[in-house]
């Protein structure tokens, strides 16, 4: 009786412990951050306005990762928050705007004085930088400057994280790597021009009207040649924006202080306010969500939103969720529909696949709602130009079996066929999509076998490794897309245009190839103005529905939560995100 | 005791050797009999949108198209002699021993290790001291009041010590103590002992306990299994009754045999935490051995975790050894060699 009694006494005492814990949770919202005055804070206020406005300038802007960048060299990186991040120390050519939802897509001249002027059938592009630029140590800048960075870029040996664009664009004639460069100034790439300090020309071995997207690229941040020191760079980056690097430990934390050298009359764009910025790198993620609704925290970087232990504590409790943002993002989760996996070779046993799906089970593995929008097709509702449609309409989009079976007699196959679909093993949602896409496509006969694969090796040695995925018989691939950048080549491009498939493996295309489609994104990469390109990529997407190649499942969403001493805070549609450029704190 | 000495350094270092070897081979060997290509293996470090030409210029930067015995002699040329490296514009050399450098940062290994080790250290040789400070005690003190209301609590208590993980008690005490309470700093805080020592206990207060909790459980069950058994010994029974102080008779002559066995268990303890406290790095996000460890798989980083093992391993054997020769030093029936 005694023991029973110590061990009861024990187990409440710990209970007891638990209990204040969670209690403690749920009630932090109303303690959290400074008071002072600001705006109120209501759902979704942060979503196409700008919440709390504030031009008080001062304090520190705490920032928290839970990895760790790919590179602060602008040369070497490719996430969407560091993309976001990298113009508050360095200035492109152009940039995405510092304004709220569909203005955030837009591009404004950053280092340029316009955007680029063409000639040549969209095979030159022209800028001319504005006067009075510096680096962080007082140095001017120039074009040539300009040019090197986007030289260093091309070297796929040393930079080995970034994007490709320029490698793939711009007429190399054999060019490789200004470490290579025997000129005096390592300036020999032909394909850009300087006749001047202030003039930058750029030569395309094909059209492209886009090309302002790639000027926003960080590769077009100068890099003074004298001071450049390959890998070792990011160690150091030397700033042309408002703040420059104070401290840097590689993978642990990095601080950045105003820069002196930062004109306001050369930069309309930028009206920083924090007087300093820090940053912690590998951040437990549960732990950035807990400080972050506590106040310790002012911004998880990622700009995914907070995790689903946290998700749950904000939607319950309604002053946390006034806090928050569902911020539309340009990220497609979808299944690729492989059509070099028998039957699904014949349109109809695809287009049959499109009918059998149940998108409401579908997006319930995404979190539901909150995770994100069904979707119909590809292009996210929040790229500019995107129209929505649905070819494969379903009632209250549950799937439609008789449909589904009407196209499975006319491929041949009446009772359904066997095959697999694969998923990212560390995924859980993916896992519950290919589950819910098992039970729903079972109703049509189509019976699927899942098969899980490391997300590391997804696309370089498995699903997206086209020999591989025919070999064992991957007929469905769930997988998901975020655009490089909000357009239609930014998200389209990479994921159906045929010609960039490799037999090596490393595909973002995983399934589609239709010579009509990669002839209408010639098209729309060469259109004469903005519309009737944007209205090409609405005609691709219509294209790769038609042929079902892809079942499109939710376009993401990303709960995010801003503590009460933000100030400026506003989603910009630019990187579906908090735009970092505009960010302020109160104390 | 001299000799002994040298042949169990020479043992280790062999050791070593054998460690680093296996993990090159399940690197290499394992996606190879996947039937993953030299190519294959470089795409993992190259950007998203690399073509066929980059991925294959990548694979014979990082030596992936020589053979692996080719690539472990180099390996093991580096920490005997040093390496050159280029950084773009020039070369450096990374002198010896040089573990290498990052295949995704391109950075020397070796700087990053010495540079998370005193992290690592601080952490567990701090939660050392409490861990064995309390668990023995509370052990022996349980073992003297066998069946009593303390007893009890204290066996419940390490109960729960020993079954509550460390992610979730980490991140519980973060939330209390850190966030809703403020007594102690945030996550991810260190300061080093160097740039002020009290301000470096204060940031590790709450990971010590946390860490401490888990072992000082495990402990102090041991010593009280341990204690129990002992007293009930002869000779434990001879020293009362020539009239010696009850705490002579608990701590001269029956702790000190039960020792052996925990001393055993703490050399394994010690030997693998000072090569990283994973869980605990991880909840407490301290950049120590343990996170660079999990960063260096996550990114199948081969470099970052050949280093991390060999550090590892290199604790454990060494901790294995000190362990043996205190044997000796506290029991003297035993004789080394």
């Amino acid at each position: 009786m005694k023991r029973r009694r110590t061990v009861g006494a024990v187990a409440a005492a710990v209970a007891l412990v638990l209990g204040l814990a969670a209690c403690s949770g749920s009630s932090s919202g109303s303690t959290s951050g400074s008071s002072g005055s600001g705006s109120k804070p209501v759902f979704n206020a942060a979503v196409g306005k700008v919440y709390n406005p504030s031009t008080k300038t001062g304090g520190t802007l705490r920032f928290a990762n839970s990895g760790d960048w790919d590179s602060l060299d602008p040369a070497d990186t490719y996430y969407g928050y560091s993309w976001n991040f990298i113009r508050l120390y360095g200035r492109s050519l152009v940039m995405f705007a510092s304004a709220p939802g569909a203005a955030g897509a837009k591009l404004v001249p950053d280092l340029a004085t316009s955007l680029g002027k063409s000639s040549d059938g969209a095979k030159t592009w022209t800028y001319t930088l504005r006067k009075g630029v510096k680096f962080e140590d007082g140095t001017v800048v120039t074009s040539k400057d300009v040019k090197y960075a986007v030289e260093r870029s091309l070297d796929k040996s040393v930079f080995t994280q970034g994007p490709t664009y320029f490698n793939d664009f711009l007429d190399l004639q054999g060019y490789t790597s200004p470490y290579k460069d025997k000129t005096k100034d390592k300036l020999g790439l032909k394909a850009i021009e300087t006749p001047d300090d202030q003039t930058i020309i750029f030569h395309l071995k094909k059209p492209f009207s886009g090309f302002d997207y790639f000027a926003q690229l960080p590769a077009t941040i100068p890099v003074p040649e004298a001071k450049d020191t390959g890998t070792k760079y990011k160690d150091h980056v030397i700033s042309t924006g408002p703040y420059m690097f104070q401290q840097n430990n590689l993978g642990k934390n990095f601080t950045l202080v105003r820069n002196p050298n930062w004109d306001q009359a050369t930069d309309p764009n930028r009206h920083p306010l924090p007087d300093k910025i820090t940053v912690q790198l590998n951040v437990n993620a549960d732990d950035i969500d807990n400080r972050l609704l506590a106040g310790d925290l002012d911004v998880s970087i990622e700009g995914t939103g907070v995790g689903p232990a946290a998700q749950g504590r904000v939607l319950a409790d309604p002053a946390l969720k006034a806090q928050s943002d569902s911020a539309v993002t340009t990220r497609l989760w979808f299944t690729s529909i492989n059509g070099q996996v028998a039957p699904l070779d014949n349109i109809h046993c695809r287009k049959a696949v499109e009918y059998a799906a149940d998108k409401v089970s579908y997006q319930q593995a995404y979190g539901g709602p909150i995770g994100g929008d069904i979707a119909s097709n590809l292009q996210p509702p929040v790229i500019p130009g995107a129209k929505s449609f649905n070819l494969y309409p379903t009632p209250g989009n549950k799937g439609d079996i008789t449909k589904a079976k009407a196209e499975l007699a006319q491929c041949g196959q009446p009772n359904g066929f066997s095959t697999s679909i694969s998923y990212r093993a560390e995924r859980p949602k993916e896992k519950a999509a290919a589950e819910s896409l098992q039970q729903s496509l079972a109703k049509a006969g189509i019976k699927l076998t899942i098969k899980s694969y490391p997300l590391a090796d997804y696309t370089k040695l498995y699903a997206g490794k086209p020999d591989y995925a025919k070999a064992n018989n991957l007929g469905l691939i769930v997988y998901g897309w975020g655009a490089d950048w909000p357009d239609g080549f930014g998200f389209l491009s990479q994921i159906t245009d045929s010609r960039v498939i490799r037999a090596q493996g490393g595909n973002t295309n995983l399934t589609v190839r239709d010579p009509a489609v990669d002839a209408l994104i010639d098209k729309a990469m060469t259109g004469p103005d903005l519309a009737s390109r944007q209205a090409d990529w609405v005609d691709v997407d219509k294209k790769v529905m038609d042929d079902a190649y892809d079942l499109p499942g939710v376009w993401a969403k990303g709960l995010l939560f801003r503590p009460k001493n933000l100030t400026n805070v506003f989603v910009t549609d630019g990187f579906s995100m908090y735009d970092y450029l505009a960010l302020g704190v109160q104390k | 005791m001299f000799s002994y000495i040298v042949r169990r350094l020479i043992a280790a270092v062999g050791l070593l050797l054998a460690v680093s070897l296996v993990t090159f081979l399940i690197f290499f060997l394992v996606p190879r009999l996947g039937g993953a290509t030299a190519d294959d293996l470089a795409s993992r470090y190259a950007g998203k949108t690399a073509n066929a030409a980059q991925t294959h210029a990548l694979a014979k930067q990082l030596g992936f198209t020589d053979p692996v015995y080719v690539q472990y002699g180099r390996f093991v040329k580096g920490i005997v002699v040093g390496a050159d490296y280029s950084t773009g514009p020039t070369t450096v050399h990374c002198s010896a021993p040089c573990l290498g450098y990052s295949y995704l940062t391109q950075n020397p290994v070796l700087p990053d290790l010495l540079n998370r080790m005193p992290v690592t250290f601080s952490l567990a040789i701090g939660a050392a001291v409490i861990w064995v400070l309390f668990g023995v005690a509370t052990g022996v003190l349980s073992a003297l009041r066998r069946g009593s209301v303390f007893d009890r609590a204290a066996m419940g208590v390490a109960l729960a010590g020993v079954s509550l993980p460390i992610f979730f008690t980490g991140l519980l005490s973060l939330t209390l103590f850190s966030y809703k309470l403020h007594w102690f700093p945030a996550g991810s805080t260190y300061t080093p002992i160097t740039q002020n020592p009290l301000q470096w206990a204060y940031d590790l207060i709450l990971p010590w306990i946390t860490l401490a909790f888990l072992y000082a459980a495990g402990y102090a069950r041991l010593t009280r299994a341990g204690m129990l058994e002992t007293m009930g010994e002869d000779y434990v029974r001879t020293a009362r009754a020539k009239g010696l102080p009850e705490r002579t008779v608990i701590v001269k002559h029956a702790l000190r045999s039960t020792l052996t066995p925990i001393l055993t268990i703490f050399g394994l303890d010690i030997g693998a935490l000072l090569g990283g406290a994973v869980l605990t790095e991880s909840a407490f996000s301290l950049q120590g051995l343990g996170a660079y460890a999990i960063q260096a798989i996550g990114s199948n980083d081969l470099p970052k975790l050949l280093g991390v093992t060999l550090v590892v391993a290199f604790f454990v054997i060494m901790a294995n050894l000190v362990v043996d020769i205190l044997y000796a030093v506290v029991d003297p029936r035993v004789r080394l060699g």
